[in-house]
């Protein structure tokens, strides 16, 4: 009865690495402006759960991972707020969202 | 055994507010008539009262109707997403002194975090059902539903700070009758908000048959359209028996089972009132909807959170 | 005494985390994508409350579920011309897909030789609640939140300025 062994914070890591890894694909391969702020959102969740994770399996009364967590999700909050006004504003003028839109700045 | 009685909660959930639905729609039809000068149903049962239980079977036999160029998969499961997280934010209910389904430390936040997954669901309903006049309901429910629940959670948050807990429990046992007058714009401000979070009459915008047909679950039919009902008349239950609990002290002056009977007189009397607005007041306009959350509720509501402090202050 | 994570719990969560990115990343439907992520959203919060941080579960589903999706969802929808626009071609990226590979490999391999200073599963008994969470953030880590509140105050006036009528 492996399966209900009790899991450590390894597990937790595993997991976030996994996650961070399919966001990384993501944020890398879409050419929906959308979708790549979607795989942004993956990696911050990615490493929110290992912030968590780890506070919680050393010290847990200091909640010091959580309070990251906390400030974590406000940035990225602000982030995808940020980022879905650069959606809107470039669909504005190019009527699209493909992010090869986005090359104004190119040399 | 967690697992089971989470099950069973679940059970027992859904048959609370499938049973509320049915009370509620009876009471709505009677309370809606009497304001209207007519007599409602009256045919089967004493008062009608047996009306809905005839209403139901015809409900579950009806054709459920996928238009074809829905997006079927969304389609079909969204109206379980609406109805879920309602019944789901019922268990943190305080129904007696010491007594609730899930007693959480932060079952205040439970109550007001778990039903925003219902935003989703409606907007992800209205937009499968392929049609722009169910998806423009949509889209102005959640802005509607998103607005409100700003001047809600202060609203709430001015008991939270009186009793200084988020625990339901404790705030049912911390709550003195001072309150009442101290809270009562909270009270009222949760009331308005509630009323525009379930978007009921005059918030009923997004479904308002003159210009949206039904607006987000126009295309739904037969059980499907039945959970967006029940989702609707849950949160009505739903709100108005927290209402109860933390703006009436739940079964004040009484305790043990006679309080679990006057905390559901109480939340009866508040959906009473809900059901008072709806018949009385004409529709909002979109703009009027939203100057009325962002420059009227929100700000009364932070004041009412000063006065508070200042008195916590004082005391 | 200490307290564990239940396995076959995590299991279905980590299914559940991992199943819904993949499926975001698998479908080529953006309103089904933002329905993945929602989904991953909530699932990170069932993994918070095994790691009884119930309140930083329940916000979140409140910032998430409650407003992030929503935006996104409410970008998509805005951003579509027509409605058959949601459904997008198949991009496999495999550059991206090999640069993810070895970058999670690495950090799993780093994971691994990290093993050794943890030990297995065992966490400790102390588990502060809400009111020591409050207290700890309105003390100790007042300065990062004002802060906090302040990039969002300037992250809502940017929003609006970006995506605000043509005015400008």
């Amino acid at each position: 009865m492996t399966l209900i062994q009790p899991v450590g914070a390894l597990s937790f890591m595993a997991l976030s690495v996994v996650l961070f890894s399919l966001g990384l694909y993501g944020a890398l391969s879409r050419k929906s402006t959308v979708m790549v702020l979607m795989s942004l959102e993956l990696m911050a969740n990615a490493i929110n759960i290992n912030l968590v994770a780890l506070s919680r399996f050393s010290a847990p009364a200091e909640m010091t991972g959580q309070f990251f967590a906390v400030f974590s999700m406000v940035v990225s909050a602000a982030e995808i707020g940020l980022g879905l006004a650069l959606v809107l504003a470039l669909y504005r003028q190019r009527k699209t969202v493909e992010i090869d839109a986005m090359q104004e700045l190119k040399g | 055994m967690t697992l089971l009685w989470g099950f069973l909660w679940g059970v027992a959930a859904v048959a609370t507010i499938a049973g509320g639905a049915i009370l509620g729609v009876w009471w709505e039809r009677k309370v809606s008539a009497r304001i209207q000068m007519r007599y409602g149903p009256q045919q089967i049962g004493p008062f009608g009262s047996l009306q809905m239980i005839a209403d139901v079977p015809k409900l579950l036999f009806k054709e459920d109707i996928v238009p074809a160029l829905a997006d079927k998969a969304i389609f079909k499961y969204a109206p379980l997403f609406v109805f879920g997280p309602v019944a789901v934010s019922m268990v943190v209910i305080p129904f007696t002194a010491g007594w609730a389904p899930l007693d959480t430390s932060v079952g205040v936040l439970f109550f007001l975090a778990v039903p925003s997954i219902e935003v989703i669901a409606i907007l992800l309903s209205s937009w499968a059902s392929h049609n722009t006049l169910s998806t423009l309901g949509g889209l102005r429910a959640t802005a509607q539903m998103i607005s409100y629940e700003v001047p809600r959670s202060l609203a709430v948050l001015a008991i939270v700070l009186l009793a200084g807990s988020l625990r339901p429990l404790d705030v049912v046992a911390a709550w003195r009758w001072w309150w009442m007058p101290l809270t009562f714009v909270a009270f009222v401000i949760y009331f308005i908000a509630s009323i525009a979070e379930m978007n009921r009459g005059p918030f009923d915008i997004p479904e308002a048959e003159s210009e949206l047909v039904a607006g987000y679950f126009a295309d739904y039919s037969g059980m499907r359209w039945a959970s967006f009902m029940m989702a609707e008349y849950g949160a009505m239950i739903a709100a108005s028996l927290f209402g109860a609990a933390l703006f009436f002290g739940g079964g004040w002056p009484f305790g043990g089972a006679l309080g679990v009977v006057v905390l559901v007189v109480k939340a009866v009397l508040i959906m009473t009132a809900i059901m008072w607005v709806k018949w009385t007041f004409p529709r909002l306009r979109q703009d009027q909807l939203m100057s009325f959350c962002w420059k009227v509720l929100t700000p009364l509501a932070l004041v009412q959170l000063v006065v508070i402090g200042v008195v916590l202050a004082w005391l | 005494m200490s307290s564990t994570v239940d396995g076959i719990v995590f299991l279905a969560l980590a299914f559940a985390t991992i199943g819904g990115a993949v499926m975001m990343l698998a479908t080529r439907n953006v309103v089904h994508a933002a329905f993945w992520l929602l989904e991953v959203m909530l699932a990170t919060a069932g993994l918070y409350m095994l790691l009884s941080a119930e309140f930083l579960a329940l916000v979140q589903v409140l910032v998430y579920a409650g407003s992030v999706a929503v935006l996104i969802l409410f970008t998509i929808m805005l951003t579509l011309r027509r409605r058959e626009d949601a459904i997008r071609d198949f991009e496999p990226g495999w550059g991206a897909g090999i640069l993810a590979v070895l970058f999670g490999g690495a950090l799993l391999f780093a994971v691994e030789r990290f093993s050794a200073q943890m030990r297995p599963g065992v966490m400790p008994e102390v588990v502060p609640d809400v009111a020591a969470f409050g207290e700890k953030l309105f003390t100790s880590w007042a300065v990062p939140f004002e802060i906090a509140s302040l990039v969002l105050l300037v992250a809502l006036v940017g929003a609006v300025w970006w995506s605000g009528g043509d005015g400008q």
